[in-house]
């Protein structure tokens, strides 16, 4: 599986991701900077990181979400190329109308950096066939703005569609997230979006592992 | 040059956090009797044209695509 991850100006995330996906993958993933108009069609999976991409400014991920690599992550996610967005990736995914619903203010106003728990909600789907149905993972968080929003119909939607895929457990929800919702995906399910940082959980020097599964299955790296 | 103000606000239903902290403040400075406080956004934008109804197309097709995230705000266009 070839990984490829977007650099924007502001994110912080993207050398944890790099070498994570380093780590499980065997090899380094593929750079693509905001500028580039097309992300190489061998490239499985694309993996868009956390940070604070333009500052925040306007909304968290707007700018990022305009920016013409976002095109190329468009078309690819079309074409079923898997796609991973977290923490501010996941507000650009949003931001980019590759997911439904937006994500707010945290409830507490405040900024939460700490480990929560979340419930595997589906494991069928490309990036979660290596946990169990409804198993409980600890992972970290840090964001200002990860209270998951969605009307009521969409609402209702992504939950008939299976489409939540990570919810906040053992009442960690850190920001006020609609339905404890941690983490979604599109339709298709090759699109995920989720606040949490599993790559920060990868290894025992991490004081954990709970995130690792998430990158074997999205890379293929675990028999299905 | 046609300038143009853009309201964003949050739709109703939609919580508004900071809204509610505004709230709370106003309340502890003394203020009495403050009802609901919703936050929003102002953008003044000045565009190169003279011809109105370009304007007010161009100003919506902006409000649409970046100014506005519709899936949680709306917003009002006045034009000078």
């Amino acid at each position: 599986m070839k990984s490829a991850v977007l650099l924007l100006p502001g994110l912080n995330r993207d050398r944890d991701m790099i070498a994570a996906l380093t780590k499980i993958a065997g090899t380094p993933p593929l750079t693509v900077w905001q500028t580039e108009t097309e992300i190489p069609a061998d490239t499985d999976l694309i993996v868009i990181p956390g940070g604070f991409s333009y500052g925040d400014y306007l909304r968290c991920g707007a700018i990022a979400a305009r920016m013409p690599v976002m095109q190329a992550v468009r078309d690819a996610a079309g074409r079923g190329t898997r796609v991973i967005g977290v923490c501010n990736g996941f507000q650009i995914l949003l931001e980019a109308g590759l997911l439904p619903g937006a994500l707010m203010r945290n409830a507490s106003l405040k900024f939460v950096c700490r480990e929560v728990k979340l419930q595997v909600v589906n494991a069928q789907t490309a990036f979660t066939r290596a946990y169990a149905k409804d198993q409980v993972i600890r992972c970290p968080v840090a964001h200002h703005d990860g209270n998951y929003f969605a009307e009521v119909d969409t609402l209702k939607r992504i939950e008939d569609n299976r489409q939540v895929v990570f919810r906040y457990a053992e009442g960690t929800n850190p920001n006020g997230s609609l339905n404890d919702i941690a983490g979604i995906v599109n339709e298709a399910g090759n699109v995920l979006g989720l606040m949490p940082h599993p790559e920060n959980l990868i290894e025992a020097a991490h004081g954990g592992v709970d995130g690792r599964a998430l990158f074997e299955s999205a890379l293929d790296t675990v028999a299905a | 040059m046609i300038k143009a103000r853009v309201t964003v606000t949050l739709k109703n239903g939609v919580l508004d956090p900071q809204g509610k902290a505004i709230e709370g403040a106003l309340g502890a400075l003394g203020f009495n009797g403050v009802g609901h406080v919703r936050q929003g956004k102002v953008f003044d934008v000045e565009l190169q044209t003279d011809d109105r109804t370009e304007a007010e197309s161009q100003i919506n097709a902006m409000c649409e695509q970046l100014l506005a995230n519709t899936v949680i705000e709306d917003y009002a266009v006045e034009i000078a």
